[in-house]
């Protein structure tokens, strides 16, 4: 791996302050949603952390010279926007019969 | 051709049950009796066609290698053990194959006519077929596991056609202890088979013959073997002590006892014993019980039946004596007369059960003989059919029954292993068959009618195959006139000669036909005198009041057994059931379910639903995993 990453502007910047950044907003996205109680806000945090990691394959396909993982990315995309459209669809029927997007309203499958 | 036999009639059943589960019990119509017994007698009556070209192609046959054969597949092979699925047909059971597909189409006849108004004529006529399909893969098997496969099967139909009427409690019971207590006798016969096994090596009939023939078996272990197949032919051929379940089986349609409790899976016990005669004829000590059971069966039976009202009670005990009195002939070495007296036997009695039937159909279901009489003015023709069975029961020459008897009784005295003894047990049953069979006869058909119901004639399906069955009945004795026996001839091969005891000259044979005409003779008239005049019978049996209600109780034999095994096991299955099937084996499996509760209780705790807790609990499982592997790999 190179020494940097070269940006266009010609400033290198050091891997692990981008590998740092994705962390940090991947936990970010992962507290979200472990701790919030508003659906809604469960899926942007799950957005969070499926970007989190697509900034990471970005940011890593040039240094690795491998195209691979540019390509992911856009897998990656694709699916997390299925994925965001089902759940938006399920969030809205739960609101319908509900009445309210708090998942604390929705643990009737327990033991 | 031989193996079409058995499996026409099985045909039958398939088409006959078929229709039915698949048809009729789906709310679909049922088959008319018409048609479906139009199927079965068809099916039947081919196997007799059959039969009789067969019958011809064996006797054009030389006399020692008068066998045809066939194998089907292998059934079990196992080791040194090798069973095809085999029939053999030879000059003996020739012979049972005409009677059962002969008899037995003229009985599906009559059944056209007593079923017209039943239910489910389909049903019964496939049963039927089933039944003589096992009956002939009895007859027709070439080793004793393939007879044994038959005999299962006929105790099946049996059972299944006793409680053919099973929503009456009576007749299902019935059909029940039939089949109990023919299971008792199937394990003699088992046993008796894994004796042979264990002994001989191998269960087929031919080869078991030649094995014996060569070797010198011990006469101990034979006279195990024959007692055990002897106590399986108690249990199908209802001899004491096993008979109980014989005249309850009349709670069947009477088509059935005349088929199956008359004519021919009751003589099956016969059949077994001419079959393996080579080994009875070994030992002495078995050929003794055999004819001293079969004695005094015959007499035991014979007593009960003269004190019965129900009319096919009193057949049905006629034919547990009639059976002994086969036994009692096997038994002395003349298996030859013993089966001679199964033929005439399933041709009279099979005609006196379906005029029975004819009788108790005509005055609409009426059964007590008390309640009958003077039916020889409604019911010309069954009494006229009647009369001749009577007759050959009765042993009046030239019935055919007069042949048989007379033989069974000649050779109970003269054979080597008979005596005065075994004589008088035959001469004294077939004076008081003579007796209880006119008794029947004066009561039913002569005298004034004691009933309000009108009888009337039955319809002609029903009464031809009475007439041919009464020209059988009086026919049949011909095969076997005493020295001209055209049947010992043909028998002589497998069953052998019989031999005369030292002293007893051929030539008295006349005076033992003479005697046992005269003591025939001597049972009708004295029936005659004490029944024509019911006032008379009325004064005897109040003079005889206790030995009349004995017999009438049948010496207290059901209610014997009642007490000796049923109540027991009836009492220690109470006490099993209520001390260790629910204290111990319940309680042991509850506290599996009990502690599989409180478990399950315990970690339902874990659930709480909350999804995001879920996530919580992957994230702490995904962290420790890859905690411990980096710990691993840092080590």
């Amino acid at each position: 791996m190179n020494a940097g990453i070269s940006m266009t502007s010609g400033i290198v910047v050091e891997p692990w302050i981008l590998l740092s950044f994705c962390a940090a907003i991947f936990f970010i996205g992962l507290m979200g949603v472990l701790i919030r109680r508003n659906i809604l806000i469960i899926i942007m945090s799950i957005e969070l952390m499926l970007n989190a990691v697509n900034l990471t394959f970005v940011s890593l396909s040039g240094p690795l010279q491998d195209m691979g993982g540019q390509m992911a990315v856009f897998f990656i995309i694709v699916v997390a926007g299925v994925g965001s459209a089902v759940g938006l669809g399920l969030v809205i029927a739960m609101f319908r019969t509900l009445r309210s997007v708090d998942t604390d309203d929705i643990q009737v499958l327990k033991g | 051709m031989l193996a079409l036999i058995p499996l026409l009639p099985l045909l039958g059943f398939l088409i006959n049950g078929l229709w039915y589960a698949s048809v009729q019990l789906r709310g679909g119509k049922a088959l008319s009796a018409q048609t479906s017994g139009l199927i079965a007698t068809g099916t039947i009556g081919t196997s007799f066609l059959l039969g009789l070209v067969l019958f011809f192609q064996l006797g054009s046959l030389p006399e020692e290698s008068r066998a045809i054969e066939t194998t089907l597949f292998s059934w079990i092979s196992v080791g040194t053990l090798n069973i095809p699925l085999a029939f053999r047909l030879d000059a003996l059971n020739a012979l049972f194959v005409l009677v059962i597909t002969g008899i037995g189409s003229l009985i599906h006849i009559f059944t056209i006519g007593y079923m017209a108004h039943d239910e489910a004529p389909a049903k019964f006529f496939a049963y039927l077929n089933l039944f003589c399909a096992f009956m002939l893969v009895l007859v027709l098997g070439s080793s004793l596991p393939v007879l044994f496969l038959g005999w299962e099967g006929v105790g099946l139909c049996s059972y299944l056609l006793i409680s053919y009427w099973y929503t009456d409690p009576d007749k299902a019971s019935a059909g029940k202890k039939a089949f109990i207590v023919n299971r008792i006798g199937d394990l003699g016969f088992l046993l008796g088979m894994f004796l042979i096994f264990t002994t001989f090596g191998t269960l087929d009939f031919a080869a078991l013959k030649e094995v014996v023939a060569q070797t010198t078996p011990s006469a101990h272990i034979v006279t195990i073997i024959c007692v055990l197949l002897f106590v399986g032919c108690t249990g199908k051929s209802a001899q004491l002590p096993l008979f109980v379940w014989l005249p309850d089986a009349m709670a069947g349609p009477t088509p059935v006892s005349a088929l199956i409790h008359a004519a021919t899976m009751v003589t099956s016990g016969i059949y077994l014993v001419s079959r393996v005669s080579f080994l009875y004829t070994l030992s002495h000590d078995a050929m003794m019980l055999m004819a001293v059971v079969g004695g005094v069966t015959a007499l035991f039976a014979a007593t009960i039946a003269v004190a019965q009202n129900d009319i096919k009670k009193v057949l049905a005990y006629s034919t547990v004596s009639q059976l002994g009195l086969m036994f009692l002939a096997c038994g002395v070495g003349s298996f030859g007369a013993g089966i001679f007296h199964v033929i005439t036997h399933a041709c009279f009695k099979g005609l006196m059960f379906l005029g029975a039937g004819s009788v108790i159909h005509g005055m609409h279901e009426e059964q007590d003989i008390m309640k009958m009489g003077g039916l020889r003015h409604h019911m010309p023709k069954t009494f006229l059919v009647f009369a001749a069975g009577w007759l050959a029961i009765c042993g009046i020459p030239p019935f055919s029954g007069f042949f048989s008897k007379d033989e069974v009784l000649w050779h109970a005295y003269s054979s080597s292993h008979g005596g005065t003894f075994l004589w008088a047990l035959g001469a004294l049953t077939a004076l008081l068959t003579a007796f209880y069979m006119t008794r029947l006869f004066v009561l039913v058909f002569l005298g004034h009618s004691r009933s309000k119901e009108h009888a009337h004639e039955s319809s002609a399906v029903m009464v031809v195959p009475l007439q041919i069955l009464a020209v059988l009945a009086t026919t049949a004795g011909l095969i076997g006139i005493p020295h001209l026996s055209w049947l010992g001839h043909w028998l002589m091969p497998i069953v052998g000669h019989v031999h005369l005891r030292e002293g007893v000259a051929e030539s008295s044979e006349w005076v033992f036909m003479i005697s046992s005409t005269i003591v025939a003779a001597g049972g009708i008239a004295a029936a005659f005198a004490v029944y024509s005049n019911l006032k008379t019978a009325e004064g005897l049996r109040a003079r005889f009041k206790t030995i009349h209600t004995v017999l009438a109780n049948k010496w207290y034999v059901d209610e014997f057994y009642e007490a000796l095994f049923v109540k027991p096991i009836a009492a220690i299955s109470d006490f099993l059931w209520k001390f260790f099937d629910v204290k111990i084996i319940d309680k042991i499996v509850l506290s599996f379910g009990t502690v599989t509760n409180q478990s399950g209780a315990l970690a339902r705790g874990i659930q709480t639903g909350s999804t995001q807790l879920y996530a919580f609990m992957m994230l702490v499982g995904f962290v420790s995993i890859v905690g411990y592997t980096l710990y691993g790999i840092f080590q």
